[in-house]
């Protein structure tokens, strides 16, 4: 019963948050729940708990090998949360902290999720409960792209509610009896209606490729990921986009046995590669360091679709990758919002010489480039190695080179800008720094701590995180 | 029971017509909320007998999409105060045709479709498409963001629609969350819609354009 405290507990929490009467102290809901939120995720690594075959939540194999990343993610951002509430003591925080924490619930809850209609519902929950974090700060351009949010996510969210419900039909029209659960699809298999099938992938992968943010459902994202608090980017780039991963994953396994893997895995590599390529050549004209961060995780979903629709060792590697994805994000999104509370701007024009205003800050991002483009010793390195490696054995050639074209790209793109705004002097006009603004261990330690991680994952990718990724594997395309 | 379903969907069909041709906000809005009220009625028609959870999931769909929805979207109008003509970017003859023209491609899809036996004479799969059409068009075609709000209306009761194929199997739980999130989902959007009008001063979408690369 442990696994429901993980839904349980966050919800509870923004319950206590949002009834709580004191602004300067309801920040610490957020690291004490994430705390809580971690220490049961990885005591469920260590000792996976049974999951009935009908059951319609579970710490499942699959959630078992992704959840434990965001919970990570959470818990630095939670600790980051602390210093930058009180940073905007000028704006009331009560519902902020409720989101967070709800949202974290619904995180955990569309992670477990073993049922059709269950999935749909908790992933929703989590697109709208980061509409009070995507304005929280309330100028006209944060509401500009909460609006572009709704509209192009409440489509997303429209179509998989439309495809789930295709899927459904699927499985009646074959003679199954209602069961909605991912099992007992994958059970009825070839039993299902093979063109409702198809129909319902295409609908699911759009919608829930829109929450991923695969191109080119991807517009919401650079202003969201742009205007957004810095531990809202995080979360959306490295908990959000998971989920939606593990819904198109779950999906897929279906598809797969309804014998329609083949297409499945096409649509997939036509998307990632596309996502790459899109967010390659904005990277190389982007002028906006946050906006830089959405154009990364786009990139970074193309990846992870990439390595699903290569399947097998790919798709292991793709596991491998969701992990270094929330760390190194998290780091960068964290950095990106203390540079930018530092520099008072976030695109070439107003800020350089970021290596004298915040040095740490600076040197921290980047390092957190450098993981972000896959240099070794960092985590992404291996999980792209990986993906490399299985490309060049499985798909064909041009696959490969495509992979490693849309990389080199990306990597300018990414280093022309990060080196822009860190080098140089400090524009003398520059906006004078806000005095309250101190690089202080507190909003150091969160990002850093992210990428220490991300480099350990890398040099030492622990034997539990290797049996969790095999055993998700097991459990999405198992072996008649 | 199927003639009467049927008699149904064409309505909400017919008003999805009437929605893409009209060009005043409050009648977009009003026309929402019948469609909204007629889907209601839906579960009532299709079960045979009658159980406590059919009238529970029609009454909340009614009050939900013919009440509380429309009241505000109404409030926001008015409060925006804004000019009610709708400033199509699609304009409304075109937008009648490519409706009128998504019919009649809806009805060819639905026919080619492998249903059930008990599906065959049903209009709900034409009707689910015909109507997610429209509301996308509707989306796509008007400035307004309420305008787009009553869109993303239509196009979610076309999905609704299509649940209803499925009300026997999908136990009313998972119903009863769907709804809960889509009327969050729209109350939601109801309130940034009214945060866009004080930020902005206005309420037409494309002056939304302070984003972009």
């Amino acid at each position: 019963m442990s696994e429901l405290l993980l839904i349980l507990g966050p919800l509870g929490a923004a319950i206590g948050a949002a009834c709580w009467p004191d602004e300067r102290t309801r920040p610490w809901f957020l690291p004490v729940t994430g705390l809580v939120h971690a220490l049961i995720a990885f005591g469920l690594l260590l000792w996976p708990p049974a999951t009935p075959f009908h059951a319609w939540l579970g710490y499942d194999p699959l959630a078992r090998a992704v959840l434990p990343a965001v919970s990570l993610l959470f818990l630095a951002c939670a600790a980051y949360g602390v210093p930058y509430l009180r940073l905007r003591a000028e704006r009331p925080n009560r519902l902020f902290v409720a989101s967070f924490l709800a949202g974290l619930g619904l995180l955990s809850a569309a992670h477990m999720a073993r049922h059709l209609g269950v999935l749909w519902i908790a992933a929703e929950a989590v697109t709208l409960a980061c509409v009070p974090l995507l304005h929280f700060n309330n100028t006209p351009r944060a509401f500009e792209a909460t609006w572009k949010y709704l509209l192009v996510g409440g489509t997303g969210i429209a179509l998989s509610l439309l495809g789930s419900f295709c899927l459904g039909y699927a499985s009646l029209h074959g003679g199954g009896a209602g069961d909605l659960t991912f099992t007992a699809l994958m059970a009825q298999g070839p039993g299902l209606s093979r063109p409702w099938v198809l129909i319902a992938w295409v609908l699911l992968v759009v919608g829930y490729g829109t929450k991923m943010g695969l191109a080119p459902m991807h517009t919401w994202k650079p202003d969201a990921y742009g205007e957004a608090p810095g531990i809202v980017g995080a979360m959306l780039a490295g908990g959000v986009t998971t989920v939606a991963f593990t819904a198109v994953l779950r999906v897929r396994a279906v598809v797969q046995a309804a014998g329609a893997g083949v297409v499945a895995d096409r649509t997939l590599l036509a998307m990632g590669l596309f996502s790459m390529l899109l967010a390659a050549l904005f990277l190389l004209s982007t002028r906006d360091f946050k906006r830089m961060l959405a154009y990364s995780s786009v990139e970074h979903m193309g990846i992870l679709s990439l390595g699903a629709a290569l399947g097998g060792p790919g798709l292991w590697a793709a596991f491998f990758h969701v992990w270094n994805n929330s760390l190194t994000k998290g780091a960068l999104f964290l950095t990106a919002g203390n540079l930018r509370r530092a520099a008072g701007g976030r695109t070439l024009d107003e800020v350089r010489g970021l290596s004298l205003l915040t040095p740490r800050s600076a040197m921290l991002f980047v390092a957190g480039l450098l993981a972000v483009t896959a240099c070794p010793p960092f985590g992404p390195f291996f999980s792209e190695l990986l993906i490399l490696k299985r490309a060049l054995a499985a798909g064909p050639p041009w696959v490969a080179g495509a992979f490693l074209g849309c990389l080199l790209l990306a990597f300018l793109g990414l280093t022309r800008l990060v080196f822009a705004v860190v080098d140089g002097r400090p524009p003398k006009a520059a906006r004078p720094m806000d005095p309250r603004f101190r690089e202080t261990v507190a909003i150091l330690l969160p990002p850093l701590g992210l990428l220490l991680l991300a480099l350990g994952i890398g040099l030492a990718t622990p034997e539990v995180l290797r049996e969790a990724w095999t055993a998700a594997l097991r459990q999405l395309a198992p072996t008649p | 029971m199927n003639q009467g379903l049927n008699l149904l969907v064409g309505l909400a069909m017919g008003l999805n017509l009437v929605a893409l041709g009209t060009g005043r906000l409050p009648s977009l809005i009003r026309l929402a909320a019948w469609q909204g009220v007629v889907l209601g009625l839906m579960p009532l028609v299709i079960e045979a007998e009658w159980r406590v959870m059919t009238f529970v999931v029609a009454t909340a769909t009614v009050v939900m999409k013919g009440l509380v929805i429309p009241a505000l979207l109404r409030r926001a109008m008015r409060t925006a105060n804004i000019d009610r003509d709708l400033d199509p970017l699609i304009g409304y003859l075109p937008s009648l045709l490519l409706g009128a023209a998504g019919m009649i491609g809806a009805v060819a899809v639905a026919q080619r479709m492998p249903l059930l036996p008990e599906h065959h004479e049903s209009l709900l799969v034409a009707g689910a498409l015909a109507s997610v059409f429209s509301g996308l068009l509707l989306l796509l075609g008007r400035a307004k963001a309420i305008s787009q709000v009553c869109g993303y209306l239509i196009l979610e009761n076309g999905i609704y629609l299509f649940g209803l194929l499925l009300i026997h199997s999908t136990p009313l739980l998972v119903e009863g969350g769907i709804l809960l999130d889509l009327t969050v989902a729209v109350f939601v959007i109801g309130i940034i819609v009214d945060r866009i009008q004080r930020a902005f001063d206005t309420l037409d979408t494309r002056k939304l354009t302070v984003l972009r690369e």
